[in-house]
């Protein structure tokens, strides 16, 4: 019996690490590589702490555009979808109870139907509604972000509604019909009492708007037209080969996300606390009371904690220079690389001299020569120059079938890094 | 009394569908009264309720309020409040908000709203308790806030729709007198809607007795409690004993009723039924439990029952004695604790004396199920 248990405790705490390793490493693995300095994301081998990726990106023009492109058709999309989906829930809890299977299908669609088929179709219905209107071609109805907006908010708007109808099933239509009763038109039975109560939900159906906003791609690709968001240009970017300033980028939004999710919980957690208590809601939603908050509440520590470490960061960083870190490591690269070069270029004479000595016997010869200068590969540390071209070139004209065979003991991490390329080839 | 505006109902159908939910209704209530509908679950009263406030219309037949036809006008242009079954007050707003919401709508100042919730308060006797929420109110005291929050809007007519029927017995017995008074203070009509009989009998002027959609009776209390004009009314409100069978002869205002397995029993006709009664009809009689009485004489009479005793229960204010006719007809009476012991023993022979001005005879019909 007990062996049973502790089995299974080992098995959960496997599993355990196992998901949140699958759920949060690839974040962490992403965070580590903004602060790390070889152009190329990478977390192992860690050269030096950097912060230098974090300028990148801000003088990164097209990034930042792209941010505030995004902000922008976050925010119009936002309110268009929760000004619609408000609008769809209504009518879908309180106007026509009966065809609410049909309009719930109806509504619901967008959400189902492939985002690249949404855009595709808003820019060719609204093509053709500009063309019906006899517009010029460049007009309003061309703009991408009238067009993002648009497109974005067919699919949004129906999760906002979702939220909306879960909020307004427990709304109780006895309230907008005691205000009637008591004399208030249905505008401000609808303003004074039915939008208050639905005043979380409007928060979170924003929320949930505006970050299917920020992160959709699929519709925006077909709809920016001169206004790519941030989504597009990375992806733009990640076609030419991406550095770590896209990292640190992930590393903010990670924080800020981070960050909200906490404030929000703390927030949460001592509106609860005081209904238990049995305190107005007021008391507790105005002013920061340090001491009361951080008995018994993790969240709060949690918070404390991140933000202590933040400010540490952010304070390390004005001071901290990792240059002269970076030219010794630069420097040992060089040197390790020249070491490399040589010791090739004695290796290819060895073997030129050997081949002109023992003649056409190839097949003996070669393959005792192959599984040599594996071994002599692999002793090579990873990220080293061996996949780049010149390499290539270099060893190929000596034996015949060297380079196939060293390939699966390399590691993947260099072989797309272009700027790799660049880093070997002026020291020939 | 005529001072307030009454309301009137004239040949109203509601129909949802094919669903009649109300038949026919013919209502005068009168200004200032205190009117109470009663009925069991279902039988249309809230519906009525929102046919006079203006959420629903009638499908046929008209709504007067002051004699003035209601047809057209919503709910916010009616000289009506609802109290509503469950009271529906607006959670997110303190209680003084709630009080003046009515106000707030007008395009009140905060001051005079805050000016009037007070005095509400005051009178609700719940002054200092403006800025909290609902939900931190007692169950009586979010009533008494919704009753506020009716009255401030002024309304000429104020309907309750079981606004009690939440609240635990003591709490209820409590707020009925206070509703009783606060409608003596402010003079206006009140339509209150209920399905307890005890309700409607203590603090009504005029009770409306309705069955599935149909209203049997329209009396004052006493009348419905000794007169009432059906078997439905006589077995909804309080309690009585039934006895089936054929009138057996009938003169002006009573009948002799030949019964099924208790011999022939005299009573009244109910002044509704006077002259619809003829010989040889199917009849029902009602004695209530505490009309019978426990008789000396044992020669027969047609006011007079034998019967056995199945078992006696002691409630305090008065005993129950349950008993059983000689052909197994079911009985019980009541009797005021008056200091004898009155805990008949089972199987003892008693015979049982009623007035027949205090039994009715009634053309048969169905009978409440409870
Ligand atoms: N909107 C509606 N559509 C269809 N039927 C309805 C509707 N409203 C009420 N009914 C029906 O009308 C009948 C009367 O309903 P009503 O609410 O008036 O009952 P009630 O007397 O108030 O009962 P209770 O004492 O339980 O509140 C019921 O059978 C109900 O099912
Ligand atoms: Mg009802």
């Amino acid at each position: 019996m007990k062996t049973d248990s502790l089995l299974i405790r080992i098995g959960l705490g496997f599993y355990l690490v196992l998901f949140f390793t699958y759920l949060l490493g690839p974040l962490v693995l992403m965070s580590i590589t903004a602060f790390n300095s070889p152009s190329f994301p990478q977390a192992t081998p860690w050269e030096v702490l950097t912060f230098e990726w974090f300028n990148v990106l801000y003088n990164d023009a097209r990034i930042v555009n792209g941010i505030k492109n995004s902000f922008i058709i976050g925010f119009f999309t936002v309110i268009l979808s929760v000004i619609m989906g408000l609008a769809g829930a209504l009518v879908l809890t309180q106007i026509w109870p009966k065809i609410r299977a049909t309009f719930y299908t109806i509504i619901i669609a967008p959400i189902l139907i492939p985002g690249v088929v949404l855009g595709i179709s808003t820019l060719v219905f609204w093509d053709r509604v500009n063309v019906m209107l006899g517009l010029p071609n460049d007009s309003f109805l061309h703009n991408g972000i009238l067009l993002t907006v648009l497109g974005q908010s067919t699919f949004i708007a129906s999760y906002c509604m979702l939220v909306f109808v879960a909020r307004l099933q427990r709304y109780d239509l006895g309230l907008t019909e005691a205000a009637l009763d008591l004399g208030a038109t249905h505008t401000q039975a609808f303003r004074k009492i039915q939008l208050p109560f639905l005043a979380p939900a409007i928060g979170s159906a924003s929320v949930l708007a505006f970050l299917a906003s920020f992160e959709n791609y699929n519709t925006t690709t077909f709809t920016f037209g001169k206004y790519p968001t941030l989504t597009i240009e990375l992806a733009q970017k990640v076609r030419y080969g991406i550095n770590p300033s896209i990292s640190a980028l992930a590393f903010i939004i990670v924080c800020l996300t981070v960050l909200f999710a906490l404030v929000h919980e703390v927030r949460n957690r001592r509106v609860q606390l005081a209904i238990a208590n049995g305190a107005p809601v007021g008391a507790v939603t105005s002013g920061f009371k340090l001491p009361k908050i951080f008995a018994g509440n993790p969240v709060a520590v949690v918070l404390a904690l991140f933000v202590a470490v933040a400010v540490a960061v952010i304070s390390y960083a004005q001071f901290y220079d990792p240059e002269p870190a970076k030219a010794i490591i630069l420097q040992e690269k060089r040197a390790a690389q020249q070491l490399r070069i040589e010791e090739l270029q004695r290796k290819l004479k060895d073997k030129r001299l050997q081949k002109n000595l023992k003649g056409p016997d190839i097949f003996n010869e070669g393959k005792s020569k192959i599984p040599k200068l594996e071994e002599k590969k692999q002793k090579t540390p990873f990220g080293s120059g061996i996949f780049s071209p010149n390499n290539l070139n270099k060893v190929a004209p000596g034996a015949e079938t060297p380079a196939p065979a060293p390939k699966p003991a390399s590691p993947f991490g260099s072989v797309f890094d272009p700027t790799n390329l660049n880093k070997v080839a002026p020291k020939e | 009394m005529s001072e307030g505006v009454g309301v009137d109902l004239e040949n109203v159908w509601i129909r949802f569908g094919d669903f009649v939910a109300v038949r026919e209704a013919n209502v005068q209530i009168n200004g200032g009264e205190f009117f109470s509908f009663l009925g069991p679950s279902g039988c249309g009263k809230t519906t009525i309720l929102r046919a006079v406030s203006g959420f629903l219309e009638p499908s046929d037949g008209n709504v007067l309020i002051g004699g003035n036809n209601m047809a057209g006008f919503g709910p916010n242009e009616r000289p009506t409040a609802l109290i509503f079954q469950n009271l529906a007050l607006f959670p997110l707003m303190k209680v003084w908000e709630n009080i003046a919401f009515s106000m707030e709508v007008r395009g009140a100042s905060a001051g005079e709203r805050r000016k009037r919730a007070d005095e509400l308060l005051d009178m609700i006797a719940l002054s200092g308790q403006g800025d909290k929420l609902p939900s931190e109110l007692s169950g009586g005291q979010k009533q008494r806030v919704a009753i506020a929050r009716a009255l401030c809007a002024e309304p000429d007519v104020l309907l309750l729709d079981e606004p009690l029927s939440a609240l635990d017995l003591k709490l209820r017995q409590h707020m009925r007198s206070e509703l009783r008074e606060i409608q003596k203070r402010v003079g206006i009509t009140f339509i209150y809607i209920t399905h307890d009989q005890g309700e409607a009998l203590t603090m009504s002027d005029s009770v409306a007795v309705m069955k599935a959609g149909i209203i049997d009776q329209i009396a004052d209390g006493k009348s419905i409690y000794d007169d009432p004009a059906t078997a439905f009314v006589a077995s909804f409100v309080g309690e009585n004993n039934v006895f089936r069978g054929k009138v057996k002869s009938v003169s002006k205002d009573s009948a002799i009723i030949e019964t099924n397995r208790t011999g022939n029993l005299r009573a009244r006709i109910s002044s509704d039924n006077q002259g619809k009664l003829k010989v040889g009809d199917d009849a029902m009689m009602f004695i209530r439990p505490e009309a019978l009485d426990i008789s000396t004489n044992d020669t027969s009479s047609d006011t007079r029952i034998k019967a056995r005793v199945t078992h006696s229960e002691f409630e305090g204010q008065s005993y129950h004695v349950f008993l059983e006719g000689t052909e197994g007809k079911e009985m019980k009476m009541s009797l005021i604790n008056r200091g004898e012991d009155r805990m008949y023993e089972r199987g003892k022979e008693l015979y049982l004396d009623f007035d027949a001005n205090q039994a009715v005879a009634l053309p048969a019909g169905e009978l409440a199920s409870e």
